[in-house]
């Protein structure tokens, strides 16, 4: 076992910070703390342009490999990007969905064809996507998908109709990848497609949810025979949920990390404020604190486990990555509680009216949603006991 | 960086997990914590004459096996795991980092010599009897007297007190406070003054003394590093334990899981497997989760001894490291103690069952060297009080 990082992988830290610190002012000053979770309705023409900047800096898609427009970095490296963009402060990433998803899953299961015409929006920092998998009736239960694909041969086009939800930045997004059912006899997790949808077109209407925080940044989505070119289907009609779980796998890398660093920023604002207002000083709050303390550092342990580790043969999890998402999901939720509890009264007190929360409130009321989106605690805690302990799988209604 | 054990590592660890299965099952476990020693010698000559454990991380010029504190931890969460009845963590973990860190080049050569080849066994006693951790636990005292030093106070907790060759024991100054006045002697059990007597504990199978010195006057050969500058070296030699004792932690924990998960997997009621239950599987996952936590920190904590040993640059980290992993750890053995003894039922309340024994160590070691809270408070005060707070 080491801990350390080699001189060069520090020089790369090097190199990532004064970036940052000579990009991220003048017009990109504002963005700094802002349009992370809960906040990511925020200046989204500015944080385009930011994704801009990153791009002409090399920034954008470090993971991926060199052929397909990435930086081609180590995992040691895109841990310290990761780790170095949320520690300077760097605005929530615009990008997220097409850098994080779109491009690893066309790159795995995409045709050249597609890899063409779509990764270098992505690493342009030009071409913003967004993520078609839930619905009304299908949540926890993601295969209940009833979106339909339909192949008009006259048009040689697929049509869409239905509804999708959840969809964050629906409103922004040039593209959506979206799950339908491409065999209309078919139930479950068979007979789905997965598209590449254009998102400017009159099939297309999005509508915001307004959430628990007064602010919007999910969508609903209403398909009515959307079009989506015939070549826009990745993998063969029927295989959608193969494409679809491979993507979710995409979801836990080493940008865990980088969100760890944005948790150590929630913390660290907790610990000044209850230092500032004396609750540091009341043996209660001491314990929550220094229990979010401990546990976030074992979060980044576990994710330094995580990366270190091999997947099993059979590409299945580790333990310790079953865990991750019940375990910070628990531990942000709990922040959100803690951080209300040092601000005590003010807590309630708004910035300003109608309804402008502050940083703390916002973030308190929006990790309400960490332990229900992908994967709530109850499904997370059904996945480890069955992948991870071999316990028997629930029983399902008929269908 | 490569946060995972080497191929070497998980050899030692294989073989100790495959040594232990056979050597202290139940049926062991239970024969020797029903003695007041609570070891069977003959096992503990066997580990040391076949095994070699007890030198593992003892450099090798003083005879020991020169690997390092992550091969420590990765024993102790074996033992933890089979419960060893054994003075492992006594000698090991607190008594030789003592001499490790404290002690001269004489007092090395002679007693690590010993762990190393005659089998010997050292623990450290401090605590005077109070619920702290801190300097504040030691209550002994030594004066002066000439050349010599008398020592004079009440010890209790001191781990396998009764049955080590030697004890290292922490006294302070009369009449000095706080991380002040502390000072380190070595003390060869028979020394003239020392009385000792085996406490009756929860947990049969880790064994607690209380150790009386009365006017013990001693040269100042006995002296384990400078007199009244001892408790910086001693407070490090806790976190160690402390370290070592999270592992434990760790493999108990982990057995505990797996012992659920397959009595759950048999146990059949309303024509149903338990574990079939989600009410059942969802406990199972979250004690999955503290384990694989739990694990984490141990394992993190377990490098940041060894760079405290090696003179590394995360050697400062190591108050923070020893009390993120013994905090979580601790509270992590308990809780999942307390399902699995739930999950049990009926079979899990019985003296035959072996999850009252898990249960049992879940509790001492959670008590041993600060409790959960105890350590978060410690945590508060690096994280909190620095730059005068008020």
């Amino acid at each position: 076992m080491k801990l350390s990082f080699s001189p060069e992988d520090e020089q790369f830290r090097q190199e990532v910070a004064s970036w940052l610190r000579e990009n991220l002012g003048g017009e990109f000053e504002k963005l700094k703390y802002r349009g992370g979770p809960g906040d990511e309705h925020t200046y989204p023409e500015e944080r385009k342009a930011w994704e801009k900047r990153l791009a002409e800096g090399g920034w954008t898609c470090v993971g991926w490999p060199v052929e397909h427009g990435g930086r081609g970095c180590s995992i040691e490296q895109q841990v310290i990007f990761f780790e170095e963009y949320a520690r300077a402060g760097a605005p929530g990433r615009m990008g997220h969905i097409g850098e994080g998803l779109t491009g690893p899953t066309l790159i795995a299961f995409g045709t050249p064809a597609q890899q063409e015409k779509y990764l270098p929006g992505i690493v342009q920092g030009t071409e913003f996507w967004c993520q078609g998998y839930s619905e009304p009736s299908a949540g926890s239960d993601l295969a209940n998908v009833k979106t339909k694909a339909r192949f008009d041969e006259a048009r040689g086009k697929w049509l869409i109709t239905g509804q999708k939800v959840w969809t964050s930045l629906a409103h922004e997004s040039e593209y959506c990848f979206v799950i339908a059912r491409t065999d209309p006899e078919s139930v479950g997790h068979r007979g789905l497609g997965f598209f590449l949808i254009k998102m400017d077109q009159p099939g297309i209407e999005v509508r915001p949810i307004v959430q628990i925080t007064g602010t919007s940044e999910f969508n609903e989505v209403f398909f009515d025979e959307a079009e989506c070119d015939a070549e826009d289907i990745v993998g063969a009609p029927g295989e959608g949920w193969k494409v679809a779980m491979g993507l979710l796998g995409f979801e836990r890398g080493v940008s865990t990390l980088g969100q760890q660093m944005l948790f150590q920023n929630e913390l660290d604002e907790i610990v000044r404020l209850a230092k500032e207002n004396g609750a540091a000083s009341d043996p209660v709050i001491r314990q929550r604190i220094a229990r979010a303390h401990a546990e976030l550092k074992i979060m980044r342990y576990n994710s330094m486990r995580m990366l270190s580790g091999q997947s099993g043969s059979d590409g299945a999890l580790q333990k310790e990555a079953l865990i991750y998402k019940l375990y910070w999901a628990t531990w942000h939720r709990n922040l959100g509680e803690l951080a209300m509890d040092v601000m005590g009264p003010e807590c309630e007190i708004l910035e300003d009216g109608p309804y402008e929360l502050g940083r703390l409130q916002s973030m308190y009321l929006f990790v309400r949603s960490d332990t229900i989106y992908g994967g709530t605690n109850q499904i997370q805690r059904n996945i480890i006991a069955e992948r991870g302990l071999g316990m028997p799988k629930e029983p399902r209604g008929a269908a | 960086m490569e946060f995972a054990f080497t191929e070497e590592q998980e050899m030692i660890r294989d073989t100790a997990a495959s040594f232990l299965a056979q050597v202290s099952d139940s049926e062991a476990v239970r024969r020797a914590m029903e003695t007041e020693a609570g070891f069977d010698p003959e096992l503990w000559s066997r580990i040391c004459s076949e095994m070699y454990w007890q030198a593992i991380h003892i450099p090798e010029e003083y005879g020991g096996m020169g690997l390092g504190y992550v091969e420590v931890v990765a024993m102790m969460e074996q033992m933890g795991r089979y419960l060893l009845c054994s003075p492992f963590f006594s000698t090991v973990c607190l008594g030789a980092n003592a001499l490790l860190l404290a002690g001269s080049e004489e007092q090395k050569a002679d007693w690590l010599g010993r762990i190393c080849t005659e089998a010997a066994t050292v623990s450290v006693a401090f605590n005077g009897g109070v619920n702290r951790w801190d300097s504040d636990a030691i209550t002994a005292t030594w004066r002066r007297d000439g050349d010599n030093y008398v020592l004079s106070g009440d010890y209790r907790y001191v781990i396998d007190g009764h049955t080590a060759d030697a004890l290292i024991v922490a006294a302070r100054e009369v009449g000095s406070q706080g991380d002040e006045g502390i000072s380190l002697f070595l003390l060869p059990a028979d020394t003239s003054g020392v009385t000792r007597r085996w406490l009756p504990t929860m947990d049969q199978a880790r064994k607690q003394a209380a150790v009386s010195l009365d006017q013990v006057t001693v040269s100042a050969a006995s002296l384990l590093g400078e007199a009244s500058q001892a408790w910086p070296v001693l407070e490090q030699v806790l976190d160690l334990a402390a370290i070592a004792l999270a592992a434990e932690q760790v493999g108990g924990s982990q057995r505990l899981l797996d012992m659920t998960v397959e009595y759950t997997s048999e146990r059949v009621q309303f024509n149903r497997t338990i574990a079939s239950y989600q009410a059942v599987k969802h406990k199972a996952a979250d004690m999955m989760l503290q384990v694989e936590v739990a694990r984490s920190a141990a394992y993190y904590a377990a490098c940041v001894a060894q760079e405290l040993l090696d003179g590394g640059e995360l050697a400062g980290e190591l108050p923070e490291a020893a009390s993120v992993a013994k905090s979580y750890c601790s509270d992590a053995y308990f809780a999942v103690a307390g399902d699995a003894l739930q999950l049990f039922g009926g079979v899990g309340f019985t003296w035959e069952y072996d999850v009252h024994l898990y249960f049992k160590r879940a509790k001492s070691s959670q008590q041993m060297l600060g409790d959960g809270a105890w350590h978060r408070e410690r945590l508060a005060t690096l994280l909190l009080d620095e730059e005068g707070v008020q």
